[in-house]
């Protein structure tokens, strides 16, 4: 390998040339033979459903991994970027969606940590700097302000000065726009402007479609860790959605919902967390009916099944289940209406690592006495293997268990009757043949009467299952669409943010 | 003021002065992010080792050398078995607090009662003659007079230069440190053997100070490690208000003793607890905005509400190192 | 799991003996004493000798009594550093209740029986405080449990100098102790009395069938290893806790009156005598498993007897046994990381 040569950051230019970069993780090849070419003194976007692999090339651009193969190339010159320091040694400097800042510390400790020199902090001659750059650009930082005080946006900002002033000729910003507001948001894009006017380079990562096509000077698209298209200006949204979700798919027999008494209302709703705030839902879904949340991950599908699992209080407005008004109720309450929730992370959540099969049946069932008789629990472990065709044994640790069948066992451990289930992306990462099998059984369910919320950054499968949707963008929820009439086009739209009905 | 009273009070300060290395040392361990449980044993072999070398040697600063390193060596062995082997900090941190103890006691058992060696008082020429003052904080030995600058040089080491930003980086995120070119485990090494270093000071200031000698279980220091914990935690990993815990028990234990004939039905033990209620309540005040039943109910109230008693609970806590116990990973 | 896997387990298990083993070997010779001489007084004055035989005993029934109640704080993921002062506050609500009925016209046996009834719910109670600042106050149990030992430590010191105090003046020694009949009745020949006995087994056979075999210690089992999960699951993790936190009490504070009735016979300031901390120590050595702490436990109890006489016999400090607990549990710790990394760069799963 060419040994690593340091840019001299003074020269302004800086081409950057990707060449057949590889990576996979085990058995997902997240980045497939990438090609791509970015010219200095350009935005670049970079636009992809989850798990396109656009995150993964960035942290690869960066230093935070290194590709399997394929070479990086600055200014023509072939480089190798160990880690992040070096990345930034070569001009190369990263925003993370969730800014890795020290929250607890000041506004001027931020900007100087990591910051070649010596022993003393020469605090003066730091604020200066921090003013200066901070005037270049119009920023209002006060330097004694804590950080956690400061919202996402102004952090993104202050992360940005910082890497400007360590001489970052790069700029890379993965959904820097989510949970900002629009105020900084045009802040932080007429900085952009102002630096690709020097001579910079910015790659603009993101799933929002109406930033990207205002702001990018051409854009690539990813899907499925390949480059799949590329575009200039003036750009068409529907060929940038097709991009990056693929053509138009058949859809799937659906159950039409009868006008009888809802399963669910929900009532001028409104949830918070520490990132968004989702307002006024107001919802009624029927027995049998599945409503898929669509959009990117983070826009507020977590919070609002959370919400609905009866883990997250909601900050005012109603849920009622089956005509009992729920709200407040324990999670453990929700659970014993009938409400079950099947959290994302399998091993981190859902199941637990260490116990047998058999173990977590037990667990789950009702307790018949004091004393565990495996017998009696024998016959319900057997029965749900063979039910949900399980490929393990009655033994066999969780943690052993494929993706696919880890899934399985947790829709299996869910005690009927079920009123209502709520997933949170439970097809991630599985196996096709996983994936139709556990379908075929959630149809199953709802035509026995369970009303279902999915939540999934896949939209075929989006468009293919749910007989509504509803689609999130950073806490905006929209009405909710039948699917029927939904166009893939339409929801790509609506999923970048295109759309949204004011007030929806 | 009496003569009597001035020396006491002088004394007092020389108590807190092994406390205050104690202290130090183990804020500077925590901030990187490591938990060192084994202060309790470390302080008593390293008092032990101390007071044996310095007799055997005749030789006090030899001593003291002695003390350190082994204060370091128990430090490093707990970061070794967290960094390296992944092992749980509060598992080899308890184990190695009882090892050491009774390490203690067991080699230092044949030196018991010896006469020991005292390192001699050092009133400083012209400041030991301000009135009040100066019998207090000028009539002491070498050590305190260090204490006293150790805390002011932990404070602007910390907070005021650069490598003690990188020390708060590392405890508070060490992910965001890392990219930022820091070497994590490396420093922590680093950190844990100074605070180790400056906790196996106090032993000796114990041993060839304060309290002269070696006397095994009656030597009166079993039990101090676990009070510079709590002092720590109490002093939220701020060597000012570290010091100010460590005067503050001080303090208390000598008002004890003082009031003692005064108050004869008083429980003295009151009063050498303190630490300990007080380190709970500052735990509390950490925690408290945390725990879930206090989440639930504030998401019951108006919004402007809920986002004042957000701020004032960021405000009035201290909070430790994000990142304290965790073991770093790189992704 | 593989045979290999298992042999190399067993393997480094082994080494680990084997390396606290010379280490203690090296700080005995270290201070110019003879090692095998010590282990030898060691043995002599514990299992080798009948009359010391049934101390050791006599120490071993409180000792499993603790480690049986720190398993199931264990199982539930806790780290239970209060279990000293729980010991302590059943000694303490034993002695009042000794105390208090002493001079009544009750029968000793019913006096006894309350009093030990007693000790329990003083260790419950310790530990529910200890159990209700970490789930309500979110204060982590260790420092909790640190600083309630401490607070339950002055409040014996005050009983024992203050309230408490022997006629004249307060002294180490603690309570004026307790007339005959009011300690437990001992087998003939023997320290060891029936009742200590009865009670070690019934909780030590209980803990094992409970955790093994109930609802309740799977639940336990599934909140130490991913309290997330179990939550989601539908166990009510607060409750189960607390329950743990309340059981390990339980076992803490029959320990304490078993100390104040079997042993001391009245309040000594250290009469939870380091059980405590040793029974971590066991439940650590042995991973967690509740029938190999018996023997361990066992082991433990000896050295503890046998070192008492090392002073007297070869000036040695009887902390050697301290030495040698701790060493075993620190060894066992540090090989066990050194296996996981190994095992580790070889690919195994």
């Amino acid at each position: 390998m060419p040994s690593p040569i340091k840019i001299n950051q003074h020269v302004a230019i800086m081409n950057i040339q990707l060449i057949a970069i590889d990576k996979s993780f085990g058995n997902v090849h997240a980045n497939d033979h990438i090609n791509m070419v970015i010219p200095s003194g350009t935005i670049q976007g970079i636009l992809g459903e989850n798990g396109a692999g656009k995150t993964t090339l960035m942290k690869i651009l960066s230093g935070f991994y290194q590709p399997d193969s394929g070479r990086i190339l600055l200014d023509g010159q072939p480089v190798t970027i160990h880690s992040p320091s070096d990345a930034i040694q070569n001009g190369i400097g990263m925003l993370n969606q969730d800014p890795l800042d020290f929250p607890p510390l000041r506004v001027l400790d931020n900007f100087v940590l990591g910051q070649k020199g010596g022993i003393n902090l020469k605090a003066g001659k730091a604020r200066k700097s921090l003013e200066e750059i901070q005037n270049k650009f119009g920023f209002h930082f006060n330097p004694d302000n804590y950080v956690e005080n400061l919202t996402v946006g102004e952090r993104q900002q202050l992360e940005i000065l910082r890497l400007l002033y360590l001489g970052a000729q790069v700029l890379i910003l993965d959904e820097p726009t989510t949970g900002i507001s629009a105020e900084q948001k045009e802040k932080i894009f007429k900085t952009l402007v102002k630096l690709i006017k020097e001579g910079k380079t910015v790659i603009f990562v993101s799933h929002k479609l109406e930033e990207v096509e205002g702001l990018c000077s051409q854009v690539v698209v990813l899907r499925q860790g390949k480059v799949v298209g590329e575009a200039k200006p003036p750009y068409k949204t529907k060929d940038l959605v097709r991009m990056m979700f693929g053509k138009e798919i058949k859809l799937a027999e659906r159950y039409s919902c009868k006008n009888e008494t809802p399963r669910i209302v929900l009532k001028d709703l409104c949830m918070e967390d520490s990132r968004l705030q989702i307002k006024d839902i107001n919802l009624q879904v029927c027995r049998g009916e599945i409503i898929g949340l669509a959009g990117m991950e983070g826009s507020g599908q977590q919070l609002f099944l959370r919400s609905l699992a009866g883990l997250v209080v909601p900050v005012s407005g109603e849920i009622s289940v089956d005509g009992k008004l729920m709200n407040r109720k324990s999670y453990h309450n929700f659970q014993k209406a009938g409400v079950y929730y099947v959290p994302a992370a399998r091993l981190e959540e859902g199941l637990i690592s260490g116990f047998s099969l058999t173990e977590h049946v037990v667990l789950v069932e009702d307790q018949r006495g004091f004393f565990i008789k495996t017998g009696a629990h024998r016959l319900a472990v057997q029965n749900k293997i063979k039910n949900f065709n399980i490929q393990g044994k009655p033994e066999s640790q969780v943690e052993q268990l494929s993706g696919g069948n880890q899934q399985r066992l947790s829709l299996a451990l869910l005690r009927s009757p079920q009123s209502v289930l709520l997933l949170e992306h439970p097809m991630r990462g599985l196996d096709m043949e996983s994936v139709i099998d556990i379908w075929n059984k959630l149809q199953d369910y709802c035509r026995q009467g369970s009303s279902l919320f999915f939540a999934s950054s896949d939209l075929e499968e989006v468009m293919r299952y749910s007989d509504r949707i509803l689609v999130f963008f950073g806490g905006k929820v929209s009405k909710a669409l039948v699917a029927e009439k939904m166009s893939v086009d339409q929801l790509g739209q609506m999923i970048g943010g295109k759309g949204f009905e004011r007030g929806a | 003021m009496d003569s009597n009273t001035l020396t006491s009070i002088a004394g007092m300060l020389a108590l807190a002065a092994p406390l205050l290395f104690a202290v130090i040392g183990e804020t500077f361990t925590e901030k990187a992010g490591l938990i060192n449980l084994s202060l309790n044993g470390t302080i008593l072999l390293s008092a032990m080792s101390a007071f044996v070398v310095a007799t055997s040697f005749n030789n006090i600063p030899l001593g003291f050398l002695v003390g350190g390193l082994v204060g370091m060596l128990v430090a490093l062995i707990v970061a070794f078995s967290s960094i390296a082997l992944k092992q749980s900090q509060v598992a080899i941190g308890f184990v190695l607090t009882l090892l050491c103890r009774d390490l203690a006691y067991f080699i230092g058992n044949p030196f018991m009662g010896s006469p020991g060696i005292r390192v001699p008082h050092l009133p400083i020429p012209g400041l030991v003659d301000i009135s009040y003052i100066g019998p207090i904080f000028f009539n002491q030995d070498i050590l305190v007079y260090a204490s006293y600058l150790l805390i002011i040089f932990a404070y602007l080491w910390i907070f005021r230069t650069r490598p003690g930003l990188m020390l708060q980086g590392i405890g508070e995120k060490p992910l965001a440190a890392y990219t930022r070119g820091i070497n994590v485990n490396r420093l922590r090494y680093i950190y844990t053997a100074v605070g180790g270093f400056l906790v196996g000071l106090a032993g000796p200031m114990y041993s060839l100070s304060v309290k002269v000698g070696w006397k095994g279980s009656l030597s009166g220091l079993d039990g101090l490690g676990w009070i510079a914990l709590a002092i720590t935690i109490f002093g939220a990993w701020n060597p000012l208000r570290a010091a100010f815990g460590v005067y503050l028990f001080v303090f208390l234990q000598w008002l004890g003793i003082v009031l003692q004939p005064v108050l004869i039905d008083f429980p003295s033990q009151v009063l050498q607890v303190a630490p300990f209620p007080l380190m709970i309540l500052t735990l509390l005040l950490v925690n408290i905005g945390n725990t879930e039943w206090v989440e639930k109910m504030l998401a019951q109230t108006p919004e402007a509400f809920r986002r004042a008693i957000k701020k004032l609970i960021r405000i009035v806590r201290s909070s430790p190192p994000a990142s304290l116990g965790v073991p770093f990973e790189k992704e | 799991m593989k045979i290999n896997t298992i042999l190399l387990n067993i393997g480094f298990r082994i080494l680990a003996i084997v390396a606290a083993f010379l280490f203690t070997v090296l700080i005995i010779a270290a201070i110019q004493a003879q090692p095998f001489e010590a282990y030898k007084n060691i043995l002599l004055g514990s299992i080798g000798n009948p009359q010391k035989f049934g101390e050791v005993v006599r120490a071993w029934l409180p000792l499993i009594i603790v480690t049986s109640g720190l398993m199931v704080t264990y199982t539930a993921g806790l780290w239970n550093i209060g279990v000293e002062g729980q010991i302590t506050m059943g000694a303490i609500f034993t002695t009042a209740v000794l105390r208090l009925l002493q001079d009544q016209s009750i029968a000793p046996g019913l006096i006894l029986v309350l009093a030990i009834i007693a000790g329990a719910v003083g260790g419950i109670l310790w530990a529910s405080i200890a159990g209700l600042l970490k789930i309500y106050g979110g204060i982590n149990e260790i420092f909790a449990g640190l600083g309630l030992n401490f607070v339950a430590d002055a409040i014996i010191l005050w009983l024992i100098f203050g309230p408490w105090k022997r006629p004249g003046v307060g002294s180490m020694s603690g309570t004026i102790p307790f007339k005959d009949t009011l300690r437990l009745p001992t087998l003939p020949g023997s320290p060891i009395s029936i009742w200590p006995v009865l009670i070690a087994a019934f909780l030590v056979i209980t803990i094992y069938i409970v955790l093994r075999g109930s609802y309740f210690g799977l639940r336990l089992k599934a909140i130490g290893k991913n309290i997330r999960a179990a939550y989601l699951k539908g166990v009510p993790t607060a409750k189960y806790m607390l329950g743990a936190f309340m059981l390990c009490g339980l076992c803490a504070g029959l320990a304490g009156a078993i100390q104040v009735t079997g042993v001391h016979f009245r309040l000594v300031p250290s009469i939870a005598s380091g059980y405590g901390f040793l029974g971590i120590l066991v439940a650590m050595l042995v991973n967690y498993q509740v029938l190999w702490a018996l023997p361990v436990a066992f082991v433990f109890s000896t050295l503890n007897t046998g070192s008492i006489q090392l002073p007297i016999v070869m000036k040695l400090d009887a902390s050697l046994s301290g030495v040698l607990q701790s060493s075993l549990v620190l060894f066992v710790l540090l090989f066990e990381g050194v296996r996981k990394k190994i095992m580790g760069k070889a690919g195994d799963g």
